[in-house]
């Protein structure tokens, strides 16, 4: 059977038909809107009035909305500065020849990533309590710990790190683990290498080899920090915690949009949002492409 | 040194480095060994044991007093089975049609030759960095407009061309389906709608898999989305339901805990199934992008 050329030009766009609409009308369209509405004040989905810039300048003039800013970008570092250190210290513990049991250590350290985020919350909200919490528990049984110690009241955000470090280390690890695979394999033998020399090896063998991956993995955790919602959302039962310790900018975003009923200072909230992740982005591309350059 | 001394100092890095490991796998599973406990503990047991509650049987536990209480009260009387339903509908649906308009656009952007493809193509990778929050409130509006609130279709609809699936199916297509072979189906008369069934989906097979449940997990760990689109509760699917159930059952631990594990489950056999498909297409993103 001979197919028309006219048939043959139609082919792509019959392919790529189902995805351009959905693309075009639920991302690109919401996208452009959105800044639109970020210049609106609304009652509710159906009700707005114009109101320029405002929403822009009340945002910098709004303590939440720093309080917001600030408690995201230091659950940002201690995911970034505390959680992927771990991560690459166990996919180069994992990728050592010798290991056994190999696959039955990256299926458990890799398994919290598949429970969602709420589910997380939901173990965690019982983990974390005084007294009868396992956390509390386990720690006090190993080091004395204060069982009393008020991870849900005064330290949110250790407590947020903490949940997010189990659920993510292991997934972590598997970018770091398939990164590993482009070192090049080890000469000598391990029981030769003193310290200084492992240490110089991953500072100037290691470290340069996974780098591409490195700062592709530092951007996901970037941006997958700046969207916590989920995790405090459900710790703290829908509030920001005592005096806003937990409130992320998802969160205060959600709750003025659809609590307060605002979505134009909600969509103004996303955009500074999205301003900040796509500069993050930007400098990661800037930075691996430099590492390529040299 | 003798030879025996040597051999002891090199094993001791490798054992040091499996009890490190053996501590880590011990401290990710121990919330889940406590979490399929604490679903068959009630009233004063949850509180006053931490895995199993001591009495007089066999080892010190008391084994009469564990129960499955907590889970015929979740079924029952909170009515999870139907967030159930809707979580595994929602999840399956939307996982098969993103993963079919994902394909078909990830290859006609791979390898057919057409005006306007470099813009396609420039435009789903500019869209990549758009974050989903900064579509929350102008897409609620939208839905508002289409009168997709609290309807399924508002949550499938919208979530079945994500840019990121067009981006990994054309990595898939780029390095799985060579040229030659279309070219020769091209020439034998094949139409390209029926390359990309006949040919080109079996040799990304294991992108596919990996996609499904990728797509899968997403829909069935999302809150945000469904928790906004949706107002009747016996829509609401596992995430949204438990954490409901967290506001009006808040003192039965015993039941919101058999929810969690319930909600876990599936999705945890599913991907023990699929395991090595899945962790291979997660990497080829990062590796060959």
């Amino acid at each position: 059977m001979k197919h028309s050329p006219a048939r043959a030009a139609l082919a792509p766009w019959i392919l790529l038909a189902p995805f351009l609409t959905v693309f075009v009308v639920f991302t690109l369209y919401p996208a452009a809107s959105s800044l639109w509405l970020s210049t609106r004040q609304t009652f509710g989905p159906g009700v707005s009035v114009p109101v320029g810039g405002s929403n822009y300048s009340n945002l910098f003039h709004d303590p939440s909305f720093w309080k917001a800013l600030r408690n995201t970008v230091v659950f940002t570092l201690g995911s970034v500065l505390i959680q992927l250190p771990l991560s690459l210290l166990l996919a180069i513990i994992l990728n050592r020849p010798d290991i056994r049991a190999r696959t039955f250590f990256r299926v458990v350290l890799f398994s919290p990533v598949l429970v969602g985020v709420v589910f997380v919350a939901m173990l965690f909200s019982v983990l974390f309590g005084k007294r009868t919490g396992l956390v509390n528990q386990l720690l006090h049984a190993s080091t004395g710990w204060d069982l009393d110690f008020p991870w849900l009241d005064t330290y949110v955000m250790p407590a947020l790190i903490v949940a997010t470090l189990w659920q993510y280390v292991g997934f972590n690890m598997i970018y770091f683990l398939a990164a590993l695979q482009n070192v090049p394999k080890e000469l000598e033998e391990a029981s030769r290498m003193d310290t200084a020399a492992v240490w110089s090896r991953f500072r100037h063998v290691t470290l340069p080899a996974i780098m591409p991956v490195g700062t592709f993995v530092v951007l996901l955790s970037i941006i997958g920090s700046f969207q916590l919602f989920e995790l405090p959302y459900i710790l703290m039962n829908g509030t920001g915690g005592p005096e806003d310790r937990g409130l992320t900018l998802v969160m205060y975003l959600y709750q003025t949009g659809f609590q307060t009923g605002d979505l134009g200072f909600a969509a103004a909230i996303g955009w500074v949002m999205a301003l900040v992740l796509i500069a993050c982005a930007a400098a990661q591309r800037l930075i691996s492409r430099k590492a390529e350059a040299a | 040194m003798n030879p025996r001394q040597s051999r002891a100092m090199s094993m001791a890095p490798m054992l040091l480095c499996h009890a490190l490991l053996s501590a880590a796998a011990l401290l990710v599973l121990l919330p889940f060994a406590w979490l399929a406990f604490a679903t068959i503990r009630s009233g004063p047991d949850f509180f006053t044991s931490t895995f199993l509650p001591s009495g007089d049987g066999l080892f010190g536990i008391a084994w009469d007093r564990l129960t499955l209480e907590n889970y015929r009260n979740l079924f029952v009387t909170a009515g999870f089975g139907r967030s159930l339903l809707s979580s595994l509908f929602l999840a399956s649906v939307t996982a098969l049609l993103a993963t079919l308009v994902c394909a078909m656009a990830g290859y006609a952007l791979a390898r057919l030759e057409f005006k306007g493809r470099g813009f396609v193509a420039a435009l789903v990778l500019a869209a990549l960095v758009i974050p989903p929050p900064l579509l929350v409130a102008s897409g609620f509006r939208l839905l508002f407009d289409l009168n997709l609130l609290d309807s399924f279709a508002g949550l499938i609809i919208p979530a079945m061309g994500p840019v990121f699936g067009v981006f990994l199916f054309r990595q898939a297509v780029v390095s799985g389906v060579p040229r030659e072979l279309l070219e020769a189906a091209r020439s034998d008369g094949c139409g390209e709608i029926r390359a990309f069934f006949r040919i080109v989906l079996p040799l990304v097979q294991p992108m596919t898999a990996a996609f499904l449940l990728i797509t899968f997990l997403g829909v069935w760990n999302n809150y945000l989305t469904p928790q906004i689109v949706l107002q009747s509760e016996e829509k609401f699917p596992l995430a949204v339901m438990i954490a409901q159930l967290k506001n009006v059952y808040y003192q039965d631990y015993g039941l919101l805990m058999a929810g969690t594990l319930v909600s876990i489950v599936p999705v945890a056999g599913l991907f023990l199934f699929l395991q090595r498909d899945f962790v291979a297409g997660l990497t080829s993103g990062a590796i060959k992008g």
